[in-house]
């Protein structure tokens, strides 16, 4: 499980140009200033990473970190 | 200058060509498509097969071009067909056809050039539209809607990339000395060439003249734009 997390922050640090430690469960991407295109972008770093598909209409309502990652780690 | 991947859509001849052969003298490494996946005269340039009204043939060719050549950075979406006829004899397919390859094949490829453009947060796309997407012509209406398309087009994309420091802006070549312009009847060459002030047809490498420009470091301030390049003909 830690080590999808891990997977799933380098994603996250990469396309968002943020610091590992803020990669956490309840941070929102507004926190973390990720626009729109930001989201669109990890998500697509994310399919490739864990090799899963994400349509459009899933990410509605995603807006955490956690709730980016629970999404994910469901697929698998 | 920065040596940059170039990827010329409908590549194998006219202003497509002209382009690829402009941005490969001066130094960078262009790959173009064409739906016969041959070109005249293109060395140095790499020819992959490709139907832009084809999403599977759209991704597979970027994605060659990605291999050999590496992350398209400029991309210039040139590919486009006529299918002249009066609006009233006009069959579906011919209005269709016209809108799929020359509209939804551009928003086809940009859509999957632009990951790699965001990924680098450097990014150029230049449309080419035409005049006749400015202010119409009789018998394009197909082809004046495509191309009035690209404009809305390019400028919701230039809004949506504009934050990864991607541009886009349009071209819109008047009559142009190719191919293409051969395939209008004598009327309405000569039609057109008598509303040009500067009273000639213009030359593909002029219109690869102004892409060249918009691809540019020093166009990097310039988005959403659309350049007539026409002799005047469209200034109304």
């Amino acid at each position: 499980m830690s080590d999808n997390f891990d997977r799933f922050k380098k994603c996250a640090v990469d396309v968002l140009s943020v610091e590992d430690s803020q990669i956490v469960a309840d941070a929102t991407f507004e926190s973390l200033d990720a626009d729109s295109l930001d989201l669109v972008e990890l998500v697509m770093a994310l399919e490739e990473e864990f090799d899963v598909n994400v349509e459009e209409e899933e990410l509605e309502g995603v807006s955490t970190i956690g709730a980016a990652f629970d999404l994910i780690t469901a697929k698998l | 200058m920065t040596a940059r991947v170039v990827l010329v859509t409908g590549g194998n001849r006219g202003i497509g060509l002209a382009t690829a052969k402009r941005f490969h003298a001066a130094g960078h490494k262009v790959a173009v498509t064409a739906r016969s996946g041959a070109a005249d005269d293109a060395e140095g340039i790499l020819v992959v097969k490709c139907d832009v009204t084809d999403t599977d043939s759209v991704n597979a060719a970027v994605e060659e071009i990605e291999e050999k050549l590496g992350t398209v950075e400029v991309l210039v979406s040139n590919a486009g067909i006529t299918k002249d006829g009066l609006t009233l004899k006009m069959k579906d397919e011919a209005f269709e056809d016209v809108i799929d390859a020359n509209l939804t094949g551009s928003f086809r490829v940009a859509r999957r050039v632009v990951k790699g453009m965001m990924r680098g947060r450097w990014g150029r796309m230049v449309f080419i539209s035409s005049v006749a997407g400015i202010g119409g012509n009789p018998g394009q209406a197909n082809y004046s809607a495509s191309k009035a398309g690209l404009i809305g087009l390019s400028k919701s994309l230039a809004k949506e990339f504009a934050s990864r420091n991607i541009t886009c802006n349009v071209v819109a070549p008047g009559p142009i000395e190719t191919d293409m312009l051969m395939e209008l009847t004598d009327d309405q060459r000569n039609a057109m060439l008598s509303v040009v002030p500067l009273n000639r047809l213009g030359q593909a490498d002029e219109i690869a003249a102004a892409i060249e420009f918009l691809a540019s470091e020093n166009a990097g301030y310039i988005t959403g734009t659309v350049l007539p390049v026409d002799g005047g003909l469209s200034m109304g």
